[in-house]
């Protein structure tokens, strides 16, 4: 099926060429910390977590997210989303390569990765990410592939595959309740330290997911003949416009219980998020972006009229993405070292090198994303008709 | 076959290319590996002290091995004497008993790592001994 | 070979790699105990300091500004610590903190100003409950049977959740390249590599030789340590006769420094 991704418009070649100078560029920059040490990096003794954790712990949230697409399709046979079973399945690829070059890049002793084998550590959070992250890829490529191949030859997909999708419904919120378990388990990190967190890890997840999904769908429909359907969308802009509901609420019960108990330890993060610390406010405008994009994606995605108007949907999706974006990959890690065990506010703010590692990590997850999808709309649209006999593709 | 005559030439280039690293070097002379143990503070010692802590046939093979579980011994279970085959004891450390000996790390450790390729990490971390920047006859 | 075909094949290296790997990892678990103990090649030295919990009394009363130099002196010396003067690389074993910072729970408006800015030595606390072991992916943190904390920072991977599980900021990271940073080593002990955690680790390699603490050595009778489970010890004898504090004692991490005030 592969050789589908070898055919394709000047824009399909021009486009990967485009990522695949970005990846180059990530490349060197890695090289250089590589040889320096992540001294290279923002991070610091007090923030010793930042961008690149970050970026893991949101995109933990993307590849979980497919099974908001799966699981109402496999389990309650929700027909609309027959034709983007498969565009959820392999968004969650991508997602977790992006998470384990994430962690690779962050390692101090990258060569050393295999540690984590040798020495299996079953009290360690780590051990336990490792295990699920590993198999969510291993669960997607396969039942991503198989159903995809299926539907390449007309036939219907093998029974042998049912179970392994069971498996992957029910794997997908365990990577990210273990990711949330990394933070929520440690002491004296009251920011991160809340039960809730593993809950609103979820929601946002699918907030964010989901509206991803919106626009690639729109992207798809746009440059390729396959269409995803419009139904199909719409529902996909609900779910995401829920989960926001939930997360941002989820967020007001955070500080409900940090500011109504009076504890000021529980206080601290927030207040230097919104308000800033000591003369410390880095992260303010950061925070005030994300409060705005929420409000922003909020009200289209609730709104009937603005979510079935294609334009402001686009607006209301990307602000949804953009804001879980910024609060899990930036603001959720570095708030939480703020201020450290010392009572002493350190800032941090990503460098030039560390970006471009990001952009360079980001734009490979992009260049197996497009090839992916490459694959599946070549496949999508062959077949005039979906499997319930509606025209999947555009007139 | 199609295009026979063609598969056949790419393969004895590739065969060629190849091996070249093996014909590249027939004829020439082979580079010497030779450890040198002859440090002054080996020769110092008394003529029965002149021991490693284990034979020579066993350091030469096992060394690297051992160097590990002494490693783990000291930082992972706290012990610090190694008992010898002999029943002698000695204290376990690279820095403070290996290198005190052999002072000649350039040419006790380097010779042949560097020979077969390999670069063991210890001197990132452990200091090596400072070795008299001498000028050896060696023309 | 002839009747095994190509699939039967993968499948049985499949198996045979699972097997390998498991088995190996297995082995680490339950099979290096009984094997170490069959053969007594390692030993401790006869005169080597043993405790069942090693752990450290710090009178503030006694701290002045020449023994909390000289304290952080010594250990930073004997081990071999960088001094980064940049706050965001720095790397510190033991090190002089003000009595708000060290115990940012006890901060009270009222607070007299001598207390509030009193000199407090910080160190690792060699937890008897630690965060850091519970969540390092490699046991590259471990604890010792005597209760030391401690680093092997040759199978550290530098994935700093140790860090972050660290509720006294006890954990330094090699940011760079640490050697640029020593001016007279000690050629005894060796350094560390960029991409790995530090911290005190309690002089386990003085201990293990019969020696006491450095930190304790220079403190001049400031710092007292010894084995806390001993009823006859001299710290049991002071904690019994004293108030002594403890960092964050209600996180449950249970650390072994006590604080006189």
């Amino acid at each position: 099926m592969l050789e589908l991704a070898l055919k394709g418009s000047p824009r399909y070649w021009g486009w990967l060429f485009f990522l695949a100078i970005l990846i180059g560029a990530g490349f060197i920059a890695y090289l250089y910390q590589f040889q320096i040490g992540l001294g290279i990096t923002g991070m610091s003794r007090d923030v010793s977590w930042g961008l690149y954790i970050g970026q893991f712990t949101f995109l933990v949230g993307v590849a979980a997210s497919a099974v908001t697409v799966v699981l109402p399709y496999y389990l309650h046979n929700y027909k609309k989303y027959g034709r983007i079973a498969v565009i959820g399945e392999f968004l969650a690829i991508p997602s977790v390569l992006m998470c384990m070059l994430f962690i690779f890049v962050d390692l101090g002793q990258p060569m050393r990765v295999l540690n984590v084998l040798l020495h299996p550590t079953p009290n360690s959070v780590m051990f336990y990410d490792m295990i699920v992250l590993s198999g969510y890829l291993i669960w997607n490529i396969l039942c991503g592939w198989v159903i995809l191949m299926a539907e390449r030859k007309g036939a219907p997909p093998p029974k042998w595959i049912k179970p392994f999708l069971y498996i992957a419904i029910c794997w997908a919120p365990s990577i990210h309740i273990v990711t949330a378990f990394l933070y929520q388990g440690l002491p004296g990190r009251d920011y991160w330290m809340t039960a809730i967190m593993a809950a609103k890890f979820l929601s946002s997840a699918f907030a964010s997911g989901p509206s991803l999904l919106v626009i690639l769908c729109m992207i798809v429909r746009k440059f390729t003949n396959f269409d995803p359907g419009k139904e199909a969308i719409q529902t996909l802009a609900k779910t995401a416009a829920y989960f926001l509901l939930v997360t941002i609420a989820f967020y007001l019960f955070e500080v409900f219980t940090a500011f109504y108990s009076g504890i000021t330890s529980h206080q601290y993060s927030i207040i230097y998020l919104f308000k800033g610390l000591e003369g410390y406010s880095k992260l303010v405008p950061v925070m005030s972006i994300c409060v705005l994009l929420a409000a922003i994606g909020a009200l289209i995605l609730v709104t009937p009229p603005l979510r079935k108007w294609e334009v402001t949907l686009a607006i209301g999706a990307a602000s949804t993405f953009l804001c879980m974006w910024l609060e899990k990959g930036i603001t959720l890690v570095v708030g939480g070292f703020i201020p450290n065990p010392l009572d002493r506010v350190f800032e941090y703010w990503p460098t030039l090198p560390e970006t471009i590692i990001t952009l360079g990590v980001w734009a490979f997850g992009f260049f197996v994303l497009t090839i992916l999808y490459k694959i599946a709309s070549s496949v999508k649209e062959r077949a005039i008709f979906d499997k319930y006999g509606e025209k999947q593709i555009k007139a | 076959m199609y295009d026979g005559w063609k598969i056949i030439v790419g393969l004895i280039v590739f065969i060629a290319f190849v091996t070249l690293p093996f014909t590249w070097s027939t004829g020439k002379e082979y580079l010497k590996v030779e450890p040198k143990i002859d440090t002054p503070e080996i020769q110092k010692l008394p003529e029965a002290e002149r021991k490693c802590v284990e034979s020579k046939e066993f350091m030469r093979k096992e060394h690297m091995k051992m160097l590990i579980d002494w490693r783990d011994a000291v930082v992972r279970d706290g012990k610090t004497l190694y008992v010898n085959s002999q029943g002698k004891s000695f204290n376990m450390s690279l820095q403070n008993t290996c290198m005190q000996c052999h002072t000649n790390k350039s040419k006790f450790c380097d010779e042949c790592h560097n020979y077969v390729g390999v670069k063991p990490y210890c001197w990132d971390c452990h200091i090596e001994p400072k070795e008299n920047i001498k000028k050896e006859a060696r023309l | 070979m002839s009747n095994i075909d190509r699939r039967h094949f993968l499948k049985l290296l499949g198996i045979g790699a699972f097997i390998g790997i498991g088995g190996s990892s297995l082995f680490e678990i339950v099979g290096k105990g009984t094997i170490e103990a069959s053969v007594e090649q390692y030993k401790k030295v006869p005169e080597a300091f043993q405790a069942k919990r090693w752990a450290m009394v710090i009178d503030l009363k006694k701290l002045d500004q020449k023994i909390i130099n000289d304290c952080t002196e010594a250990c930073h010396r004997i081990h071999n610590v960088p001094k980064i003067l940049d706050p965001k690389e720095e790397i510190k074993w033991i090190w002089e903190e003000k009595f708000k910072n060290a115990f940012p729970e006890m901060k009270d408006d009222y607070m007299a100003p001598e207390i509030k800015n009193m000199r407090v030595l910080v160190l690792c606390n060699h937890c008897d409950n630690p965060p850091c072991v519970r969540v390092c992916p490699t046991k590259a943190t471990f604890k010792r049977k005597d209760g030391i904390v401690m680093m092997d920072m040759h199978r550290c991977i530098g994935c700093r959740f140790c860090m972050a599980g660290c509720p006294y900021g006890a954990r330094s990271f090699n940011w760079k390249d640490p050697r640029q940073y020593i001016k007279d080593e000690n050629p005894e002990f060796p350094f560390r590599m960029r991409g790995v955690v530090e911290k005190c680790t309690f002089c386990y390699e003085r201990l293990d030789r019969g020696l006491p603490p450095a930190c304790v050595e220079a403190s001049k009778g400031a710092i007292i340590y010894g084995d806390i489970t001993d009823p006859n010890s001299e710290i049991r004898k002071i904690l019994s006769s004293n108030f002594a504090i403890r960092r964050k004692a209600k996180l449950g991490t249970k650390p072994s420094v006590y604080y006189l005030l």
